[in-house]
């Protein structure tokens, strides 16, 4: 039976899994990136005092926060296609929910690093002749990356995570490769689907790993004590 | 928007809804109690344990559930381990919460600093004593904000388990937009009852965790 996990490295098995694999990655880092670049502006508003823009700001936040990202997926992808007449493909809807989803976060957490900055950091440093400018560059600015780099590493891995779900709105990728070539290949290796999807569940494992453990030693190294 | 559509689905979608509580229920208790042993593991240092819930703790928090329930649903009935459906959904939830609910455990004992056991030690309390009015008080009031994330997040989790054959929400409305292209009824219904059944929790959330610092800290 373990020589069912020879399929694996039969023809081009491997490669088309990695390239299954590659497709969800691709999208959670284009989400990713335009989430970092929408999120920070996002951010620095959701500080602001004005009521009005709070409440819209929080009202986002909370319905991306609470609907499954599944649910973000369907409504962009079977809703806006029929109300708007649009013909978006899977990849194009999941990288639209994605940097929805995604700048909710990241401007949530630019908010926290922002409000975490004690007050008397900026006093302190007017009161040593800087300008305001210089303060926001040598002391604010350094202060909020290294508490913000961290939480920034660790959305990825969330981000490449949630992914896995456009295998539900038809995206092919590694999920579906694997499910093709263990169809594909049903009567030779009967016990094709432990080993293919245990290789699957490791890919993940393998991309994941170094991202959070990257993000773990940021957090450790800068933590202000 | 067709509204005859929406109010003869309501019961359709209030049993899935019931469904996606009912493994989500179960799936975040079994997690809680996976949790709490793997913190008691780790923050005990109990040896070769340790390592066994480390290596578990990675695996699951660096692989999605969608994969895990595939592996669980389709690869191990090969190896003549048959699960019913519902069963795969809770235990692949359960092995993703777990190591969610054992960070949160670990980060609230980890918190606490020893002084405070030593010194409810010094006035006389025995451990048990020290542990049930000094320690796990503080511990609960900085674990709260993550467990109550964690509850949240592991409700939604449960939103992948139509792929195990699964009649829950998003499984019906699926079945709605493709048999009858009730696109837009299908999708508001879906939004509806997820808030329907998140809202509450997300509110009550910031309630407890009000209440629990309050509480801890007298402020």
């Amino acid at each position: 039976m373990p020589s069912d996990l020879e399929l694996i490295f039969q023809g081009s098995n491997l490669g088309r899994l990695l390239g299954g694999l590659w497709v969800s990655v691709w999208i959670a880092l284009v989400s990713m990136g335009a989430s970092v670049v929408l999120g920070l502006p996002f951010g620095v508003v959701m500080t602001s005092k004005n009521r009005l823009v709070k409440l819209l700001c929080r009202c986002y936040l909370e319905f991306v926060r609470i609907m499954p990202q599944l649910v973000l997926l369907f409504l962009v992808f079977f809703d806006l296609t029929k109300v708007a007449g649009l013909n978006l493909s899977g990849e194009f809807a999941a990288v639209v929910v994605f940097t929805i989803w995604g700048t909710a976060e990241m401007g949530d957490l630019v908010r926290g690093s922002i409000t975490s900055i004690p007050r008397h950091q900026f006093e302190t440093a007017r009161a040593l002749g800087m300008s305001p400018a210089q303060v926001q560059r040598h002391v604010i600015l350094p202060l909020a990356v290294r508490q913000l780099l961290p939480q920034t590493v660790n959305l990825t891995t969330r981000m490449i995570k949630t992914t896995s779900l456009v295998v539900l709105i038809g995206v092919v990728e590694v999920l579906k490769v694997a499910q093709q070539i263990i169809d594909a290949n049903r009567f030779q290796y009967p016990s094709a689907a432990l080993w293919i999807y245990g290789v699957v569940f490791f890919l993940y494992f393998i991309v994941c790993f170094p991202i959070s453990w990257l993000s773990r030693r940021l957090e450790a190294r800068w933590q202000i004590s | 928007m067709d509204w005859s559509v929406i109010s003869s689905s309501i019961p359709v979608y209030g049993e899935a809804a019931l469904l996606t509580l009912r493994i989500g229920v179960i799936g975040i208790i079994a997690s809680a109690l996976v949790g709490l042993l793997c913190a008691a593991v780790q923050s005990f240092r109990i040896p070769v344990l340790r390592q066994i819930v480390a290596v578990y703790i990675e695996l699951s928090r660096n692989t999605p559930l969608l994969v895990q329930l595939f592996f669980l649903y389709f690869g191990l009935p090969k190896v003549g381990v048959v699960w019913p459906s519902e069963v795969c959904a809770i235990v692949g939830l359960t092995f993703l919460g777990g190591s969610y609910m054992a960070e949160a455990f670990r980060s609230g004992l980890d918190s606490v600093h020893p002084i405070q056991l030593q010194s409810a030690l010094a006035l006389g309390m025995s451990t048990p004593t020290a542990f049930r009015h000094v320690l796990a008080p503080q511990a609960f009031a900085i674990a709260a904000p993550a467990l109550t994330a964690n509850v949240i997040f592991l409700i939604k989790e449960t939103s992948v388990v139509s792929v195990v054959a699964l009649p829950d929400l998003v499984y019906v409305a699926k079945e709605q937009i493709g048999t009858d292209y009730d696109t837009s009824e299908a999708l508001l219904l879906l939004v509806a009852f997820y808030l329907l059944l998140l809202l509450p929790i997300s509110l009550g959330a910031n309630w407890l965790e009000r209440k629990v610092r309050s509480n801890a800290f007298g402020s």
